[in-house]
């Protein structure tokens, strides 16, 4: 217990890189993962700078969530590297939680908040900082702590719903409240699975500012969604997966406008 | 900014206070009912009804550190009776040594069941026990120990749901079998029993009987306030998440294997003390407390009670063994077990979150609050957790 009860474990040994092979913030080259034989990736690379945000589309089975997985340590490639920060990290060496203190947060498909917990609660467990069970247990909320919760519900906009329970929250409040959560991580790198699935157009197009917004305070981004309007809306460069390798790259007219998209897309 | 309109969290909420003072109150009232009464008063509470309120308490406290995993963690353990064996049996160790010479063959240092198995010298795991203070410990290391190690595979694995309480069934079942082999040292079939002194006091005295009960009282109230004081902290409310939602507690950082041994481990010790309170008041400690169906009565106790309440888990153990002293001396003896699963089936069916969830539930509704505010107690999910598959 007493190696993870640090603040801020520096990368664990196993995980130092070689080298330094690249200055991006997350690095993937020749990833495979197979299950019972079928592909789920097929040697997909490509790369996320620091400060960008990505948005990746594709149709089911492409390997969206497959990519997810392996980046936070859910799931191990069979062959590849996946670095992080810069080639400084072996991401494929550590396990969930190790990857998540190092900075990379990740939204799920389906809203995941702490149901049985008040929404400021939820926000204080995500919060940067201690995770040692022991400390934990006699540990006291700082000022600083509490500002910088307060600066996430401006953000999440949710400040009138501080004290209700995470499971009451609507389905879109829900999505807010677990970006608002991946905020008080403070990761360098945000994930996220279909935030603006089951929204409402109004709610997508807050849900597609408020992205653009943490990612205009330095936190990199990347998003899969099959809203093709919201991804418009984000205004970024976008990625088409296909079969677990990536097919087209570009802004998303240079993307739709790719015959084999159309093809994966339309059928052939 | 609007800090200052959040609720601070309280320790005890308006139900802890209750139980506390209903607790420390039968720790006034039983023992001043003993001696201050005249045995034919109506008032008067006899000894041996002060014992058996004491096993109750026992179980109580027993009940609490079930409740601290299942309710708040979702570790539902079926071998938790284990580690409050473990504890009776740390204890009962204290008090065959404390025998000495008084034995029926007047061996000074070998209790009876080894001169009668021809032993001629003490185990080695069985010095020190003469010494109060050693024994007192391993009522706490022994449980703790069992359930560090066990937690730590079976937590680090991942091992979840219905698989691990099928495991920690049969942990308790294998100690089952191993207490019933008398080459193990601990008395073999017949358990340790024949009880003399107590820290030089006469176990049977009634003085000993009152104290004893007095601390089983104070022993539930410091173990609620322990695990109040827990749930409540931001530890508890890593626990609560993992509870809810695992994957998102790993996602977030935290090691949730971690919370759950560090957790695990203090229930055990709870359990442990529990057991080494209940040994003297019954004056007997044997395998049949390992026995698998003794921790699923646990379960049961919880679930009748209110899982996820604390003062739920100690009042259902109460009120379930009151019901069971009841039925089992009278005409329906032969019919208890069919009670005891009759009521767990109905209580799931019809009560799931038990008596003190439904109080909870109810008083909710009546305040002026919008219901989907956070209850003082934080209740579980309405439901008892789905089977789920291991991961």
């Amino acid at each position: 217990m007493s190696a993870t009860d640090t603040l801020e474990p520096d990368v664990p040994v196993e995980a130092i890189a070689k080298k330094d092979l690249t200055e991006a913030l997350l690095y993937l080259d020749g990833v495979t993962v197979t299950f019972d034989g079928f592909r789920a990736l097929n040697s997909l690379s490509f790369t996320v700078d620091p400060g960008e945000m990505r948005a990746v589309i594709g149709p089911n089975g492409a390997g969206k969530t497959t990519m997810m997985d392996v980046i936070t340590g859910k799931t191990r490639p069979d062959k590849g590297d996946v670095f992080f920060a810069g080639g400084t990290t072996d991401l494929t060496k550590l396990d969930e939680t190790q990857i998540a203190t190092l900075g990379i947060g990740r939204k799920f498909q389906k809203p995941t908040v702490f149901e049985m917990h008040t929404v400021i609660d939820n926000l204080r467990l995500a919060l940067k900082g201690q995770r040692g069970a022991l400390a934990n247990i006699f540990r006291r909320e700082t000022a600083a702590e509490r500002e910088k919760i307060d600066e996430i519900f401006e953000t999440i906009k949710l400040s009138g719903h501080r004290d209700r329970l995470g499971g009451a929250l609507s389905h879109g409040q829900k999505q807010w409240l677990e970006i608002g959560m991946l905020l008080a991580q403070d990761p360098k790198l945000l994930l996220v699975d279909e935030p603006v699935a089951g929204m409402t157009d109004a709610e997508t197009a807050q849900t597609a500012e408020l992205l653009r917004e943490i990612n205009a305070n330095g936190h990199s981004v990347v998003v899969v969604e099959h809203d093709m309007t919201f991804v418009r809306d984000l205004g970024v460069r976008v990625m088409c997966l296909h079969e677990g390798s990536v097919l087209a790259e570009g802004t998303l007219d240079q993307v739709s406008a790719n015959e084999r998209v159309i093809e994966v897309y339309l059928g052939r | 900014m609007s800090n200052a309109l959040t609720p601070q969290p309280v320790l005890l909420g308006k139900s802890g206070l209750v139980f506390l003072a209903v607790v420390l109150g039968a720790a006034v009232l039983v023992p001043a009912l003993n001696l201050l009464t005249s045995p034919d008063s109506a008032l008067h509470v006899p000894t041996y009804v002060v014992s058996l309120l004491g096993k109750y308490l026992t179980y109580a406290l027993l009940a609490l550190s079930v409740d601290l995993i299942w309710g708040y963690v979702g570790i539902l353990s079926l071998g938790h009776g284990a580690f409050f064996a473990l504890g009776g049996y740390a204890m009962g160790m204290y008090l065959m040594r404390q025998i000495g010479p008084r034995g029926v063959y007047g061996d000074p240092v070998l209790p009876d069941f080894m001169v009668f198995l021809n032993w001629k010298e003490l185990p080695w795991f069985w010095h020190g026990f003469d010494m109060f203070p050693f024994a007192a410990l391993m009522v706490l290391l022994a449980p703790g120990i069992l359930a560090l190690v066990f937690g730590w595979f079976a937590f680090r694995s991942r091992v979840t749901g219905v698989y691990l309480s099928i495991i920690t069934q049969a942990m308790t079942f294998a100690l089952l079998l191993a207490f019933f082999r008398n080459d193990m040292g601990f008395g073999g079939n017949n358990g340790l029993t024949d009880f003399k002194d107590i820290l030089g006091f006469n176990i049977q005295a009634d003085g000993t009987r009152l104290v004893l009960f007095v601390l089983s009282a104070l022993a539930l109230a410091l173990g609620y306030v322990l695990c109040r004081f827990l749930v409540r902290s931001h530890f508890g409310k890593v626990l609560i998440a993992i509870r809810d939602a695992e994957t998102r507690v790993r996602f977030t950082g935290y090691r949730a294997e971690n919370y759950k041994v560090v957790a695990f481990v203090v229930s055990a010790m709870l359990a442990g003390i529990a057991g080494a309170l209940y040994v003297p008041q019954v004056g007997i400690i044997n395998p049949g407390e390992f026995s698998p169906a003794n921790s699923i009565e646990i379960i049961v106790w919880v679930a009748v009670g209110g899982r996820g309440t604390l003062v739920g888990a100690a009042l259902g153990a109460v009120l379930v063994n009151y019901a069971k002293t009841y039925f089992t001396s009278g005409l329906l003896a032969p019919y208890w077990l069919f009670m005891l699963g009759g009521l767990f089936v109905a209580v799931t069916l019809f009560l799931p979150k038990g008596i003190v969830g439904t109080f909870y539930d109810w008083r909710r509704a009546r305040a002026p609050a919008p219901e989907d505010l956070a209850p003082d107690d934080l209740a579980p999910p309405d439901k008892l957790p789905e089977p789920k598959p291991a991961e």
